[in-house]
Order: structure tokens, then C-alpha cells, then sequence
């Protein structure tokens, strides 16, 4: 937690992008050893996999088309900092009423919860059970996902490869 | 060129392993952590890794353009399709118990669909984001 802490400070601080990259990359990791503390291995898996290695490639495949450092900040912004502050403030206080860390009595371990655990194996026959929850006792959400997915996936290729094309197509009109 | 014989053929012992370990975590996602997001991006960070080190044209040449575009909207009609069979034999919507002859094995398979449509959609779209992202730096 506060190795995660110094490396956000780190990253405000940095002001080379590149840096900048290598540090959240770095956020990921811990954040993934988090959650592996927390014992949520499938969620690790995926803050490794997608927030430390494929949102860095990405990221620095996008360094490679800007400029690699960040403009200078322009001056002090009283609204902003009282906005920040103000948000981080309620958040803070959000969490005081919610239950202790770890604690089995908390809301969330009550309702449908249990009912999953117990009947996994044999609704499903599948032992691990955030994958049943994943993909059959909630397989309404993961369709959504999936579409969410697929409706990025297509988002960044009209963006960025209908602007290459267009562009090429200009190249050859004033060619020709 | 003859630096990075060692990043080369490094990446070639490796690569087997990676996708082995992608499989792994698609197929074995129901006993241990993982699933078909993991997999999937697993799978992609193979492609990734040989377009760094191979060039983007061997990355072409393993998942074509074509192939990777067609995997995004696939994995959902996967999905969604598997969905359908529920509701053409009169259950609800994703409800997996008729896709075989007891009520379990359909659930185990209606899992394996459901996971499979993900990985082949997260897959394509990761790869198609790399690539796009890759194709404007040239």
C-alpha cells in the first residue's frame, strides 16, 4: 500500500512520459500483488495481464505517435484542487461506515453469496466459482462485457485506421 | 542484427510456453484462476511479443489482419448464440441445462462456450488495438 502510494506520487511528479509509463505499469504489478493479498487470484490475473502488460504496450505504441513529454502545467488552479480535495474527502468518508477489512459479517458475504458457494459443484459442475458466477449464474453481465469489448475493439479501429486511409487517399489525389 | 540474435531466439523458446500457458489458463479456468479475459490476453501478448521482435510483417504472417478483425464479432455471436439455444428449446435466455442430456454437463458446456465466444473476442479485439495503434507509428 504505501509502495503503491509513493509510486502515484512518483508518476504526478514525473514528467516524461515515458516514465510516466513504465511507473503505472510498475502500479499495475503492485496493485496486482494486492489483490493476490486479498485473495482475489482471477482479478490479479487480469490487472497483470491487461493493466501491466498489454495498456503498456498500448501506451507506448501511443508515445510513439505524440511527443513524449508532458506541457508545463498551467499555473495554480484553486477550483480544481478544492474540487479534488472535496471528492476525496466524501470518499474517505464513504468509507467510514463500511464494514471492517476482511470481516465475514459484512454486507456482500450475506445475500446471494453463500448460496453460490454451496451449489456450485453441483448446479454447475464447475469448482472454481467465480467462474460459474462469471460465466453462468451471471452470464447476462460477461455478455455485456464481451460486447463492451467488441464495441471498443471496433471504436479504435474506425478511429485509427479510417484516418490512415482517408489520409492515403489524399496522398494519391494531390500525386496524381 | 546480430544483437539481438539473443532477444531472437529467446523469444522463440518462449513463445510455445506462452501460448501452452494461455491455453492452460482458457481450458483449466474452471478448477484454477483464469478464464477467457486471462486467456485471452495472454494469447494476444503472444502476437504482441513477436511483432516486437519479429517486425510487424511476421506478426501479419501468424494472425492475419483479416482473421484477427473477423475473431472480434465472432466471439460475441459465440456467446450470444450459445444464449440462443437455451431459448429455442423453450428455457430462458443463457440457460445452459438443455445443451446436453442432464442439466450439470450442460452447464460445464454452456461454460466452456461461453468462455471460448470471450476468448476469441478478447483476443481479436486486443490484437486488432495493437495493430492499429502499430500501423499508425509507421
Amino acid at each position: 500500500m504505501t509502495l503503491l502510494a509513493v509510486v502515484t506520487v512518483a508518476i504526478i511528479r514525473q514528467r516524461n512520459l515515458f516514465g510516466v509509463v513504465i511507473l503505472s505499469s510498475i502500479y499495475s504489478f503492485l496493485m496486482a500483488s494486492l489483490l493476490i493479498v486479498l485473495d482475489a487470484v482471477d482479478v490479479a490475473m487480469t490487472e497483470a495481464s491487461v493493466g501491466a502488460g498489454i495498456s503498456t504496450v498500448v501506451l507506448l505504441a501511443t508515445l510513439h505517435l505524440v511527443r513524449a513529454r508532458e506541457i508545463r502545467p498551467v499555473g495554480p488552479r484553486p477550483m480544481a484542487l478544492l474540487i479534488t480535495a472535496g471528492t476525496g474527502a466524501l470518499l474517505v468518508w464513504g468509507t467510514v461506515v463500511l464494514p471492517p477489512f476482511g470481516s465475514p459479517d459484512a454486507a456482500i458475504h450475506k445475500h446471494v453469496a453463500p448460496r453460490y458457494l454451496a451449489d456450485t459443484v453441483r448446479e454447475t459442475g464447475v469448482p472454481n466459482a467465480v467462474t460459474s458466477v462469471l460465466a453462468d449464474y451471471r452470464g447476462f453481465d460477461t455478455l455485456g462485457e464481451t460486447t463492451v469489448i467488441f464495441t471498443a475493439g471496433i471504436g479504435v479501429m474506425l478511429l485509427l485506421r479510417g484516418v490512415r486511409r482517408r489520409g492515403r487517399e489524399d496522398r494519391d489525389r494531390s500525386a496524381s | 542484427m546480430s544483437l539481438d540474435l539473443i532477444l531472437r531466439i529467446a523469444t522463440k523458446l518462449i513463445l510455445p510456453f506462452i501460448v501452452l500457458f494461455a491455453l492452460y489458463v482458457q481450458f483449466h479456468g474452471e478448477f484454477g484462476p483464469g478464464g477467457g479475459f486471462q486467456a485471452g490476453v495472454i494469447a494476444a501478448a503472444t502476437v504482441v511479443l513477436v511483432a516486437i521482435t519479429f517486425g510487424l510483417r511476421a506478426a501479419h504472417r501468424i494472425a492475419p489482419q483479416a482473421v484477427v478483425e473477423r475473431m472480434i464479432p465472432l466471439g460475441v455471436l459465440i456467446y450470444a448464440g450459445t444464449g440462443f439455444a437455451g431459448l429455442l428449446a423453450g428455457h430462458n435466455y443463457l440457460d445452459y441445462s438443455v445443451l446436453s442430456h442432464d442439466a450439470v454437463h450442460g452447464h460445464e458446456l454452456g461454460i466452456f462456450l461461453v468462455e471460448a465466444g470471450v476468448l476469441v473476442t478478447v483476443t481479436g479485439t486486443m490484437t486488432a488495438i495493437f495493430y492499429a495503434f502499430a500501423e499508425r507509428g509507421r
